[in-house]
């Protein structure tokens, strides 16, 4: 379970999130949206524990996450993936070294067992033929999925995705809300998705939070963000120049 | 007085003081990181290949360079004293001059320059771009240690490097130091390499080595410093890359001074 208590996060005097307050459940997919630097990165680095919040408090599995010494820190890590927005491959090792980093790095496992795994999370995610190169020569959806698939090794509880779908295809599109969905199915994984695509967020989400000016301004099942009284979550999910959302 | 003018000198102290703290904190910031990267030297043989790596990378980038200013810096300094000295008819003693300057200032000095410029820039563009593209927060979410994976191998391949560039230096400088000797001042190489020789002393040798890898430690720690202290994108990386070549110019013209001073000041 990760919780935010009224968390508050300032860059330089200019608060990015004002008080969020959100509860999510164990084996929930929850997904964030809102438009482009309303703070759904930040957000998600205050899960990973990357950025500690001016205010508030972030509650992983009962264990507050800020300011929590080294060692709880990695072990709540320990049980997450993330998924950053750019892939963030290491790019001087090729793809399959990549995804087996975490497991030589840590020594998890014995050498052909590594190589099973990261065979098998290649083909999960239709990467196969790209185990040899290097990040700079694929595709950044392909960058992206491979950062996945390196998420994904060390069997995370928690996987956190910052905009899975953007630069991929539609049909690679559905390929990952599919896994994600069988993440959650087969293993009871709780994700938590950052995502612009509407169709994604529909088709993924158990509850839907709208993040605008630093607020989460609507929480619900994706019927209810669907059917929105909000001027605001009405005009963002349809797209609307018309609305109060400022347009520049 | 103007309000004006009483709130541009608070404005300009408040400046100071705000430059002050930024710089003690970005050196306590520097030496906590050098001395994690020390306390992870207990990884070297795990990290031995990346260690290679960055050391072949110092070496080959380095190499054309430290070379011509190395043999420029003999050839200079002995056409320089060389020719004070010869009004005096002491130019049979410029190899003496030559192995001095070379072994305790300039082969240091230039070599960690070069370093500087070719291999510390570059090292905290690598860095700083593996920051701002979230790679170094990837490390930190497997819980592998971003002074583990990228400092320490760095840190002591410039340890290494530095000291042995610069006997390379020493040597090349040595011998530009000889042609000078030979083609301007009528120096034969006999006589040239005896008073090498003889002013070649042990001190001056290990205070040399000490000080370029003193050097290594300062162009490696402040570049990767600056490089995972970059924020801000594409933006960010080039002030951290500026920012690293300055500041170890700096530091090793500073802390050069300060070495040559303890070893040579009460003499
Ligand atoms: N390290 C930082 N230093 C200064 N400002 C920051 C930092 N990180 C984020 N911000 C600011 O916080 C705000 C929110 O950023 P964030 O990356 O969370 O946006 P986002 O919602 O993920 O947008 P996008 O959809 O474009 O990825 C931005 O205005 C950004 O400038
Ligand atoms: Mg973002």
């Amino acid at each position: 379970m990760i919780e935010f208590v009224d968390v508050y996060k300032y860059y330089n005097t200019r608060a990015v999130l004002k008080g969020v307050s959100m509860r999510i459940e164990r084996g929930e997919t929850f997904v964030i949206i809102g438009q482009s630097g309303t703070g759904k990165t930040v957000s998600l680095r205050h899960i990973a524990g990357l950025v500690d919040p001016d205010g508030g408090d972030v509650i992983i599995d009962g264990v507050k996450m800020n300011g929590a010494k080294r060692r709880v820190k990695t072990a709540l890590r320990e049980k997450m993936g993330v998924l950053f927005q750019s892939g963030a491959l290491i790019n001087w090792m090729t793809v399959g070294d990549n995804i087996a980093l975490p497991l030589v790095e840590h020594r998890l496992h014995p050498p052909d067992e590594i190589e099973k795994i990261v065979a098998e999370k290649l083909h999960m995610l239709q990467l196969t033929d790209a185990r040899d190169k290097m990040p700079a020569d694929i595709s950044g959806g392909m960058r992206k999925r491979a950062g996945l698939a390196r998420s994904l090794v060390r069997n995370p509880e928690i996987i956190l995705y910052d905009e899975p779908s953007s630069g991929l295809d539609p049909v690679m599109t559905s390929v990952i809300d599919q896994l994600i969905r069988r993440m959650q199915r087969e293993y009871n994984i709780t994700s938590v998705v950052v995502t612009h695509d509407m169709g994604s967020a529909y088709a993924i989400a158990d509850r839907i939070a709208m993040l605008y000016q630093g607020e989460i301004i609507q929480c619900g099942t994706p019927d209810e963000i669907r059917n929105t009284e909000n001027p605001i979550v009405r005009q963002f999910i349809t797209g609307s120049l018309a609305g109060p959302i400022p347009v520049v | 007085m103007s309000i004006k003018f009483i709130h541009s000198f608070f404005g300009l102290f408040g400046y100071v003081g705000q430059r002050i703290v930024d710089t003690i904190e970005l050196t306590g910031y520097t030496l906590v990181l050098l001395l994690q990267a020390g306390f992870y030297t207990k990884n070297v043989f795990s990290k031995r290949r990346e260690i290679l790596k960055q050391m072949y990378i110092a070496a080959v980038k380095t190499f054309f360079v430290v070379s011509v200013v190395a043999l420029f810096t003999g050839m200079i300094v002995a056409l320089q004293t060389g020719i004070e000295m010869k009004a005096f008819k002491q130019e049979a003693l410029i190899g003496n001059v030559i192995i001095a300057t070379m072994t305790r200032e300039m082969g240091p000095f230039m070599t960690a320059i070069i370093l500087t410029a070719s291999v510390g820039s570059a090292m905290a563009a690598e860095i700083g771009t593996m920051t701002v593209s979230e790679e170094v927060d990837a490390l930190q979410m497997m819980s592998i240690s971003p002074v583990k994976f990228l400092v320490m191998p760095r840190v002591v391949a410039m340890a290494i490097m530095v000291p042995i560039m610069t006997v390379y230096t020493n040597a090349l400088g040595t011998l530009g130091g000889g042609v000078v000797a030979n083609y301007q001042l009528q120096v034969s190489w006999e006589v040239y390499y005896s008073h090498v020789l003889e002013s070649l002393h042990f001190k001056a040798v290990y205070t040399g080595l000490l000080k370029s890898f003193i050097f290594g430690l300062i162009i490696s720690g402040v570049s990767c410093a600056q490089g995972l202290r970059a924020t801000n994108g594409a933006l960010g990386v080039g002030k951290a890359t500026r920012e690293a070549v300055v500041i170890s110019f700096l530091m090793v013209l500073i802390i050069g001074y300060f070495i040559t001073a303890v070893f040579y000041g009460k003499e």
